[in-house]
């Protein structure tokens, strides 16, 4: 069988680039949702870390803190499949697998976008929370107003570039029963009983959506550099 | 409308090491005065001005504010702020806001004004300094002196009852430090109270009801602008006044 062959029984018999069309779709969800948990909780981690690291020690605070430092410990210490698979077998087991997945790589985007908005939060000039405080806003309203946005803003490709990460980490998703892009190979390949061609395909998407992720990387570097409003 | 009683504040350095920067405070600030604070570098003048709003936590005394105490764990310390207005020597003017929304945001967020409201008084306040052009422009767009003059505009936004200036013009280049001091002055002829630190002594002498002299953590000398530069008695600031004028 030549390659043209190989093609056209890898996509088009029985329509079998509708598996892809349906991993890429279930691909794109999980990452998106898990990126947009992620960014939530890991802003949440980076105030408590922030705060502490500035002199709040309050008991609820204390507490806070521990659960924080205990989280970021463990998901970084973990591979992402182990968590994956305990977040699907033990914790949530009667758990749709997408919702899973969305949940289990969420959390662990968190622990690693927790460290970006951190140093985000911390780049921003004491000047800016001075003033804040000084016009009678609370802390509270400082950080949501003042601080965050120009942290998101310091931040933004670093997120971005997690966002990246994150396409190709929830690869794994296969693993939980989830047909993500990858996965979709693999069904196709066991239907046709041949490898190459259909993990050439999923790398090849793969590497087109971390591409263009990239370019669109670049024009956001370039919009904020503008709106620094110089 | 302000009394210091005995006010001191000791910094704690990251190495554990213990520094005394107010060694003992005292003065009543009435309605309408406009204190000029001077004194060395160092010497503790923005601790003291820091104080006043709780931005830096008194380590000992007493500090009133309208007859209450404000260094006091029941006082809601966000109010006590919205009544007195800070401006700093680097601005700290929000970058990522218009100069518009620069002045509105405290009053709207603290429900003080609505949003029109707020925008007229942005408006007329710009007016009044001078730059009613700039509202829809952003901060790194605007020279030293005028991001000075927005920052009191911004402050002003909130009617405060006080406003404290920590070297307003220090950063500044000196071809703008007069239209931000016209903008105190005007401030002060219009009978609100201030409190300044300063190092254009032309200016404390022209503007201040009193000077003070703080130096290693002390007012070492306090007296009406005339007698105070032209007949210093402590010999510090015969010193300090013989460097700077
Ligand atoms: N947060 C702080 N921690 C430790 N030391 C401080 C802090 N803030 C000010 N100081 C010290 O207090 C002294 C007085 O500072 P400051 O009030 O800023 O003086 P001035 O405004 O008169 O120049 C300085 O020696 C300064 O290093
Ligand atoms: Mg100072």
């Amino acid at each position: 069988m030549n390659f043209i062959n190989k093609i056209q029984e890898t996509l088009l018999t029985d329509q079998r680039y509708l598996y892809l069309f349906d991993g890429l779709k279930n691909t794109v969800i999980i990452t998106v949702c898990a990126l947009i948990l992620g960014v939530i909780l890991g802003t949440l981690l980076a105030i408590i870390r922030v705060n502490y690291q500035n002199g709040a020690r309050g008991a609820v605070m204390q507490i806070l803190n521990a659960i924080a430092g205990l989280y970021l410990t463990v998901i970084r210490g973990t591979p992402i499949m182990v968590q994956l698979m305990i977040m699907y077998y033990v914790i949530w087991q009667s758990g749709e697998p997408i919702p899973v997945a969305i949940v289990s790589f969420g959390i662990n985007s968190a622990a690693y976008v927790a460290e970006v908005i951190r140093s985000g939060i911390q780049s921003v000039d004491k000047g800016q929370t001075e003033a804040g405080r000084s016009l009678g806003l609370s802390s509270r309203q400082t950080m949501v107003r003042i601080i965050l946005p120009q942290a998101f803003k310091n931040v933004a490709p670093a997120i971005f570039n997690e966002f990246i990460a994150l396409v190709k980490e929830t690869s794994v998703a296969g693993y939980v029963g989830i047909q993500d892009l990858t996965k979709s190979g693999d069904i196709i390949r066991s239907q046709t009983y041949d490898a190459v061609t259909p993990l050439l395909f999923v790398a090849l998407v793969y590497l087109v959506i971390v591409i263009g992720l990239t370019q669109i990387l670049g024009i956001i570097e370039r919009r904020l550099a503008v709106s620094d409003h110089r | 409308m302000i009394i210091v009683k005995n006010l001191q504040k000791t910094f704690q350095t990251a190495t554990g090491e213990k520094i005394q920067v107010l060694r003992g405070i005292d003065i009543h600030i009435e309605k309408g005065e406009k204190i000029a604070v001077i004194g060395p570098s160092g010497s503790g003048k923005s601790t003291f001005l820091r104080c006043l709003n709780l931005l830096e936590q008194p380590t000992g005394g007493e500090i009133f504010f309208e007859g209450q105490q404000i260094n006091d764990s029941k006082v809601d310390i966000d109010k006590l702020r919205a009544q007195m207005g800070m401006v700093f020597q680097h601005f700290n003017l929000f970058p990522h806001l218009s100069v518009k929304r620069n002045i509105t945001l405290a009053p709207t967020l603290l429900k003080l004004k609505s949003q029109e409201e707020a925008d007229e008084e942005a408006i007329r306040l710009l007016e009044r300094v001078g730059l009613s052009d700039k509202a829809d422009a952003y901060p790194n767009q605007l020279a030293g002196g005028q991001k000075q003059r927005i920052a009191i505009v911004r402050s002003l936004a909130m009617n405060p009852k006080v406003m404290l200036f920590d070297e307003p013009t220090s950063a500044l280049d000196p071809e703008m430090v007069g239209e931000v001091l016209d903008v105190i002055k005007e401030l002060a002829d219009d009978g609100m109270t201030l409190v300044i630190v300063t190092h254009e002594m032309g200016f404390a002498r022209e503007v201040a009801s009193r000077v003070i002299f703080i130096d290693e953590g002390k007012i070492q000398e306090e007296n009406e602008p005339e007698e105070f530069f032209t007949h210093p008695k402590n010999p510090r600031l015969q010193d300090f006044l013989s460097k700077v004028l």
